[in-house]
């Protein structure tokens, strides 16, 4: 029982055996596939996944592609950074305008809005231009409503004492409410990055356009299978990466909570 | 939380009507833009039927909801929903309890779970067509997959929320593991499971219509893609109005049977 507690606080211990797990699982595929208890035309063996990877990699042109998608999320979390955090700027100065729509961008903010890709594909054609659009009508919303938690968070006390230095408005808002906002609105970006990445990938992948989406319908429609599960390998670790550096970037933002 | 703006016009209902200026306005940004699209309809500024009037939209809707074959289609979706939900939230809720009863598996696997997460679930269509086949199977699949993570990864974080004392009274009372699981754990995190349930159904929702637009025959998801493939714009519009109104509606519903809304205020 003890032996079992100090195992558990150890700090290597527990993600060793994560780990492990990983390369058992995988070996255990592998030798499954081998005696043909699993069939290889539908799961091909980790091995030839692994072997497959320099291939796609050299022959798919996967950094242009990934340059392709970072561009379009880039673009995307441009459109989404300026659009939504000046939204969320609009709600908190129209206290109105905020109580009759608050309501309706948490709603959207919750709707499936991916689901509407046919109707951008006829609107912005099948472009880059429709991903592009994509990313950010999913990533709107987060934004905004963490702008304005984040205005509306500020302590009373900063407010007050902006009031008795007489600031004007715009002197309040740069100096006291934008700064005391900002590890809120920092949350809101990451998530509203996080949801236009997911859904520039999978729109890629729909519309069999652009960049690492496509790359998985392409191999998929050659029925090349090793290099199927090879580009989601690629595609899930470079996800993972965004995911990992997007935190990492939002705790060196905001030292203090 | 963030402190709530407090409503700071005079609660007196203006011109003597019996609305609130909240209402008002709420009125007057639907009729605006109702009128904008209506103009923007009329204009021929876009391609025609890319923004098709308000009245073709309504009529689209009309004839979509007496169309036989659209509640045969729904019924396609629900079912493979309800599966995926089944699947997904089981596995889940066992994964969640799992990780978050103990602090040792929660370190060797939640990071897993955590970082894939966010990950486009629908990349792995291709894969579950191979596995599953092209009929309601990859579908359930698809939705499964979404629904497992948000499930799981708040169990997780609401087994590690229970109080103390009542894992203790439990343990002193000597249940054992399903008792604990039945009595102790799922009351006592009702909240983040329904929470949970309530994400996961959105995210199920998702992956299995979007599969559907993919590659399907039937369902919610292959009418939409069909009303594109003909370029029936006014029945796209109809559809995806049905399916907003299906998906928040569901989404409400759980929060507040789940007594979600009742936390929010407390």
């Amino acid at each position: 029982m003890a032996a079992a507690a100090t195992l558990a606080k150890s700090r290597y211990v527990p993600p060793a055996l994560g780990i492990l797990s990983l390369v058992v699982f995988v070996a255990l595929i592998e030798l499954l596939i081998r005696v043909g208890m699993i069939n290889r035309f539908i799961v091909p063996m980790p091995s030839d996944i692994i072997a497959a990877f320099p291939r796609v990699i050299l022959e798919e042109s996967v950094l242009h592609r990934f340059l392709l998608t970072a561009s379009e999320a880039f673009s995307a979390s441009i459109l989404v950074t300026i659009f939504g955090v000046a939204g969320g700027v609009l709600l908190h100065r129209y206290n109105l305008l905020r109580l009759a729509t608050e309501t309706w961008v948490a709603a959207i903010a919750a709707a499936p809005l991916v689901l509407m890709y046919p109707l951008y594909l006829v609107i912005f054609g099948r472009s880059a231009l429709t991903i592009v659009m994509m990313g950010f009508s999913a990533g709107l919303a987060p934004v905004i409503l963490k702008t304005l938690e984040g205005l509306a968070g500020t302590r009373r006390v900063l407010i007050n004492v902006g009031k008795s230095f007489n600031l004007t408005p715009s002197q309040q808002f740069w100096k006291i409410l934008f700064p005391a906002a900002l590890p809120t609105i920092f949350v809101g970006l990451r998530l509203g990055l996080i949801f236009a990445l997911i859904n520039i990938v999978g729109v890629e992948f729909l519309i069999n356009f652009g960049g690492l989406g496509q790359l998985i319908n392409e191999l998929a429609e050659r029925y090349d299978l090793a290099g199927t599960y090879a580009a989601i390998c690629f595609v899930i670790l470079v996800s993972v990466c965004v995911f990992i550096l997007m935190e990492r970037l939002e705790r060196w933002l905001r030292p203090v909570d | 939380m963030a402190e709530t703006g407090r409503l700071i016009l005079p609660a007196s209902r203006p011109f003597g009507l019996p609305i609130t200026p909240v209402t008002a306005l709420r009125i007057i940004i639907i009729v605006a833009v109702l009128v904008a699209w209506e103009a923007l309809a009329a204009s021929g500024l876009l391609y025609r039927d890319v923004v098709p009037s308000l009245g073709a939209i309504g009529k689209a809707l009309y004839v979509t909801l007496k169309d036989p074959t659209f509640y045969f289609n729904l019924g396609t979706t629900a079912y493979e929903i309800a599966i995926a939900m089944v699947i997904g939230g089981v596995s889940g809720l066992a994964a969640g309890i799992l990780l978050g009863g103990s602090k040792f598996m929660s370190r060797a696997y939640e990071a897993y779970l955590y970082y894939l997460g966010p990950c486009p679930k629908i990349i792995f269509f291709p894969v579950m067509i191979m596995w599953f086949g092209v009929g309601p199977g990859s579908k359930v699949a698809m939705g499964a997959i979404s629904c497992f993570f948000p499930v799981a990864l708040n169990v997780a974080g609401g087994m590690r929320e229970i109080d103390q004392v009542l894992i203790r009274v439990g343990r002193s009372f000597r249940a054992n593991t399903w008792q604990m699981v039945t009595k102790i754990y799922l009351p006592a995190m009702r909240h983040p499971v329904i929470n949970g349930v309530r994400l996961g159904l959105g995210v199920a929702l998702i992956g299995t219509l979007l599969a559907e637009t993919k590659l399907s025959n039937r369902g919610i998801g292959f009418l939409v893609i069909q009303a594109y493939s003909i370029f029936n714009m006014p029945q796209m519009y109809a559809l995806l109005i049905i399916l907003f109104v299906i998906a928040i509606g569901a989404n409400s519903l759980i929060g507040w049977a789940g007594g979600l809304d009742k936390i929010k205020r407390s």
